[in-house]
């Protein structure tokens, strides 16, 4: 199963580093969105000081939602998905491997971003081994989502605007728990981080485990 | 009463959108049940139905 | 006369999804609704504290246990259908959804305002039960809108269950971020049921206002339920018309080349 998943990933990420999309597209637009939010609310400093873990993850789920996009679109064009049904690849496996694929580009642009909020934002790392982990456990989490809710709208005629819809509500918590995390990494508020940073596994290994059971179900019928 | 105005819409509303989609309920029922045949509607069959 | 009187009312409320039973559920749900108008607003004191403005309670604090009840009801649904293919279940699922829907908007509207008289503030980020149920709220809207895809309706079932899933086993982690989330400032009373602050009449008219709104709840659920029976029966009937139509017209073709051989 573990090999099938990283063949899945290794296919979706050289798609991915083929057609450069990620490189020539979604990091620039990440920046561009973060340099929109520096200028709606750079006149104030101590807000953007405040603000910055949000408009962080905020940035964060608007590329997670143009990367599940295309993983997606990846598998219904050409009838790719019955292809790997039809390899024997087990639902779950797929689950997997899609999912990291998501989160490798997802960390990707959060390595920029990172660098874009202590460039453009001033923010300082306070916890770099904090920052690291709720970036590598909330992106988990929001690629396993993100796929899952993928597979679910595949095949319909308006997926690109059901997507968000879907994706957003369910991320909420996301959103709640990396930024609360955050802000205790980057020092602008007193929190403990480390507590948020559980509940953040805790989500992500709900998604997870649901993915996993759930793939196959959407996979073959829709 | 306080805050009558408040109150007024708060029971108003609520109260209108049960009744609402209580009224929009029983008429897409009406109206899908015109073309189901009747011995297809099977919680219809009661004793005063003659089988 | 009065033998025909009673054979015209049953025909009469018989003409779509009514039954005996949902005819006399709807009356007790009516009479009750007007009698909770009644002993909401004349019968039960107003509070020391709140003065009127508890008057609200006998509305929200109902619809939002609804909310809950309905909701379980679509996760037990969705389960229910992905293991066993249970289209019962499903169809319960899907009627549960969209009345639970219906009762969080009202949860969250009547919150609202009930808000703006004791908090002197519409909506108050810092609320877990409010902001947990505005997120329940949005993915159940979700839920109704994947219901709605043209295409397939068995997909569409299995999309929606996966989504009602989610919803529900993610729950507990909404509850839980956001009570963390916004230890320090919460508004919401404690839920005032539980305390024992709430006696005399103003707790009779809540259990009242409880019975009444869920026997309207049931109401709601048989009529959706028998709607989402009557659709399935009437995309059946059309598909086997069609099919019937198509079988004759084949038959005409197959009999005029067989003249033609002739």
């Amino acid at each position: 199963m573990l090999t099938d998943a990283r063949l899945v990933a290794a296919k979706d990420l050289r798609i991915e580093l083929r057609s450069r999309v990620t490189v020539s597209q979604v990091v620039p637009f990440a920046g561009l969105v973060l340099v929109l939010f520096g200028f709606a609310l750079d006149a104030n400093r101590p807000t953007l000081d405040l603000a910055t873990s949000g408009l962080f993850w905020v940035t964060v789920l608007f590329v997670a939602i143009m990367a599940v996009q295309r993983s997606t679109a990846v598998e219904t064009t050409d009838g790719a998905r019955r292809a790997l049904l039809l390899a024997g690849v087990e639902p779950g496996a797929v689950f997997i491997g899609k999912a990291v694929a998501v989160a490798v580009q997802l960390l990707t642009v959060e390595v920029v971003l990172v660098g874009g909020i202590v460039v453009f934002y001033g923010a300082s790392i306070e916890e770099p081994f904090l920052l690291a982990s709720t970036c590598l456990v909330a992106t988990i989490g929001i690629a396993a989502t993100g796929t899952l809710l993928g597979a679910l709208v595949a095949g319909v005629r308006a997926r690109e605007t059901v997507l968000p819809i879907l994706m957003l509500p369910v991320l909420a918590p996301v959103l709640l728990g990396a930024t609360r995390a955050f802000d205790d990494a980057l020092g602008s508020v007193a929190v403990n981080g480390w507590s948020w940073l559980a509940m953040l596994t805790g989500f992500t290994a709900i998604n997870i485990a649901l993915g996993v059971l759930a793939y196959g179900v959407l996979l073959e019928e829709t | 009463m306080t805050d009558l105005g408040y109150l007024l819409v708060g029971w108003g509303v609520s109260l209108g959108v049960i009744g609402l989609y209580s009224l929009s309920l029983v008429r897409r029922g009406r109206t899908l049940a015109s073309r189901v045949p009747a011995d297809r509607r099977r919680w219809m069959t009661t004793e005063s139905d003659p089988k | 006369m009065t033998k025909l009187m009673t054979d015209d009312t049953i025909i009469d409320r018989q003409r779509g999804t009514g039954s005996r039973t949902t005819f006399w559920l709807g009356v007790v749900g009516l009479v009750g609704a007007i009698a909770l108008v009644f002993l909401g607003f004349f019968v039960a004191p107003p509070d020391d504290f709140q003065k009127d403005a508890v008057r609200m309670i006998f509305i929200h604090v109902p619809m939002a246990i609804l909310t809950y009840v309905a909701f379980s009801l679509t996760a037990i649904g969705s389960v229910a259908w992905l293991w066993k293919r249970s289209i019962w279940w499903d169809t319960v699922a899907h009627g549960a959804a969209e009345v639970g829907v219906m009762f969080s908007g009202l949860t969250l509207f009547t919150g609202s305002i009930w808000g703006r008289i004791t908090w002197g503030t519409y909506w108050d980020w810092g609320d877990v039960r409010l902001v947990t149920t505005l997120i329940l709220f949005l993915i159940m809207v979700g839920y109704l809108a994947v219901r709605s895809f043209d295409g397939d309706e068995a997909v569409n079932a299995t999309r929606a269950a996966v989504i009602g899933l989610i919803g529900a086993a993610n729950m507990p982690v909404v509850n839980r971020s956001v009570t963390w989330w916004s230890s320090r400032r919460t508004l919401h009373q404690k839920s005032s049921l539980v305390n024992g602050k709430i006696e005399g009449l103003t707790l009779f008219t809540l259990m009242f206002a409880l019975v009444v709104f869920s026997i309207i709840m049931l109401w709601m659920l048989i009529h959706r339920f028998r709607i989402s029976w009557l659709e399935r029966q009437v995309s059946e009937g059309d598909l086997s018309e069609a099919l019937t139509a198509r079988r004759a017209e084949a038959r005409a073709g197959m009999d005029r080349e067989t003249e033609e051989n002739k």
